[in-house]
């Protein structure tokens, strides 16, 4: 299907800006992020990839207004993010739909918020369960979907009160590896329609590449950004990009880096050498014989 | 003849296509990693079921045979009892456990059927009712709410809770004096024993409910543009409602122990009392036939109770 072209995207300007962040402990304080620095521009797709535990959840949820910063400055279109609106819509790994809502319900939930009339609301909803090919499911319980489903509802949900940014926390991680291809192509489609910005983050380094128009990388706790990488793939994109030369280089580049940082996640220990089983000094023993 | 072909491999540089359409086979002659089955013929259709009401009436019972084990085992194991009360009473045995006493169930029937003549034994069952109806209704209007209330604000909980845990292990039954001297009429300590007894078990639940209210449901609904109030309504009270359920079962169930507890003590009337009453008046089969009338009214309202939680939240029905 030929994606109509939208006018240019004029609000959605995410800037994160000398973030800190830190929880107090016993022993002081704890800094999960530190000195991070982003922008999404008005009708970027962005990514943020990191090692688990890195922060890159805590960064969204700054920008979602779940958490403040320690220090630095939040804004959107130039205003500081004081908390949670309708502004900023965002899809949960956890699928998050209230399970005693309809699936039409779920999607209708922020412009019910907002005010809007039954039959407005309806309206509105059954337009985007259609476009996320779920209109023969409106009136399912959330609870008899496929999790691809479930995500689907989620991500009209989060875009049904039109926001400005949609906010993503590695919202197709919990899928197999086919589905969530097929949830990539659809959002991907979806963000064409709409030109809104969108900050996305995920673990899987495919995913950001065939996803974004730029991608942050982050280190491990306490988590900064250590490099931006803009994806040279043009759009549209379809499955079979994954083999071009462009995407396996672009790949095993952001692999590199990504795994140094994995690496120093999982513990000091580990290293490239210790992988391999040359670091452990057995004495000339293999290791059946040790154990 | 189509399994002979069906194992025809598929080179890797040639386009796949399916083995076994014709005059295809001959072109697979390096063998590649992919192997493709040729596409199987149309399943014959399935005979048609049989849709004479005999035929839906055989296929009612293999689907609900389970069901149908269960009440039939049930009623087997009720006729065992009945059957056993009869053996024991009507022979007067003693088995360390005396039945000289002990009505039979024939007695019991023969003053069922008295009681049920007169309008006495109808207006102790409405009065009764009536007792658990306002308690355990004013107990769920006053628990819910502060239960909700106690879960969402830590400060009131940290502030109610410790009165509300050490008045919680006194049985409903020690509090019948203290009731008395409390409220100036008899009918007020007596609703007051059986609000006490469904209070705590209802307040209990709703609190275990708001501890398990899932915190990504509130942060969708926050960033859906919901403000305290409409968490509270849209998300809160839907997710705990099921867990309120349970708290009401429960306080139905202890707020009947708690009634017949405070009617034996100090009623007047009420099933309780009539039950009482029969043992003071020698009246033994009224005994049991007072407790039956007990257990099949805690019965009924437990059940109207699950029933009522049923309706309210169709989405744990949905499987």
């Amino acid at each position: 299907m030929a994606v109509p072209p939208v006018p240019p995207a004029q609000t959605g300007l995410i800037e994160v800006s000398d973030f800190h962040l830190a929880y107090d402990t016993l022993d002081g304080a704890m800094v999960a992020v530190s000195d991070a620095d982003l922008v999404v521009r008005p009708g970027e797709f962005v990514s943020i990839i990191g090692p688990s535990g890195c922060g890159k959840s805590t960064l969204l949820n700054a920008v979602a207004g779940f958490l403040k910063p320690t220090a630095g400055r939040v804004t959107v279109d130039g205003e500081a993010v004081k908390g949670p609106s309708a502004d900023r819509g965002m899809v949960f790994q956890q699928y998050s739909l209230f399970p005693w809502k309809t699936v039409r319900e779920n999607v209708e939930f922020g412009l019910k918020m907002r005010g809007l009339g039954r039959s407005e609301r309806a309206v509105a909803a059954r337009t985007l369960l259609g476009l996320a090919g779920l209109s023969a499911f409106e009136d399912h319980y959330p609870d008899r979907l496929s999790g691809g489903m479930k995500q689907r509802v989620g991500i009209v949900r989060a875009l049904a009160t039109g926001p400005k940014v949609l906010l993503l926390d590695e919202p197709f991680g919990a899928l197999d590896a086919q589905t969530r291809i097929i949830m990539q192509q659809i959002l991907t489609n979806l963000w064409q329609r709409l030109g809104i910005s969108v900050l996305f983050v995920t673990h899987d380094i495919d995913e950001a590449i065939f996803l974004s128009d730029r991608i942050y990388v982050m280190t491990a706790r306490p988590g900064t950004i250590k490099a931006e990488v803009t994806v040279p793939l043009a759009r549209p994109r379809d499955a079979a990009l994954q083999l071009s030369p462009d995407f396996i280089q672009l790949r095993a580049d952001l692999g590199a880096l990504i795994r140094e940082e994995s690496l120093k996640a999982m513990g000091g220990e580990l290293n490239e050498d210790a992988l391999k089983g040359l670091a452990v000094n057995l004495n000339g023993s293999n290791l059946a014989q040790v154990v | 003849m189509q399994t002979a072909m069906a194992k025809t491999l598929v080179s890797p540089s040639a386009p796949l296509h399916l083995a076994g359409v014709e005059g295809r086979g001959a072109a697979v002659a390096a063998p590649g990693p992919i192997l493709l089955r040729p596409e199987r013929p149309e399943a014959p259709a399935a005979p048609a079921p049989d849709r004479s009401p005999l035929g839906r009436a055989r296929r009612w019972v293999k689907l609900n045979a389970a069901a149908i084990r269960a009440i039939l085992l049930g009623a087997l194991s009720i006729g065992l009892f009945i059957l056993a009360w009869h053996v024991l009473t009507s022979n007067r045995m003693i088995l360390y456990v005396r039945f000289v006493n002990v009505p039979s169930p024939e007695q019991v029937l023969e003053s069922a059927r008295t009681a049920f003549s007169t309008g006495a034994f109808f207006d102790h069952i409405y009065i009764s009712c009536r007792r658990i109806f306002l308690g355990f209704a004013i107990a769920t209007l006053v628990a819910v709410p502060l239960g909700l209330l106690m879960g969402r604000f830590q400060l009131l909980k940290d502030f109610v809770f410790p009165v509300s845990e050490v008045l919680r292990p006194i049985p409903a039954i020690a509090w019948v004096p203290m009731s008395i001297m409390l409220w100036p009429t008899n009918e007020e300590s007596i609703v007051f024993i059986t609000f006490l007894g469904s209070f705590f078990p209802i307040l209990i639940n709703t609190l275990h409910g708001m501890a398990n209210v899932d915190e990504v449901l509130v942060r969708a609904a926050r960033c859906l543009g919901a403000s305290e109030r409409a968490t509270f309504r849209e998300v809160y009270f839907p997710a705990v409602l099921p867990q309120i359920f349970t708290g009401l079962t429960v306080g139905m169930g202890v707020a009947w122990v708690s009634l017949i507890a405070a009617e034996m003590i100090s009623g007047q009337f009420g099933i309780g009392y009539f039950t009482w009453e029969a043992y003071s008046l020698v009246q033994y089969p009224d005994i049991a036939l007072g407790m039956i009338t007990i257990g099949v009214l805690g019965l009924a309202s437990s059940f109207l109770i699950r029933l009522l939680g049923r309706a309210v939240t169709p989405w744990s029905r949905a499987k």
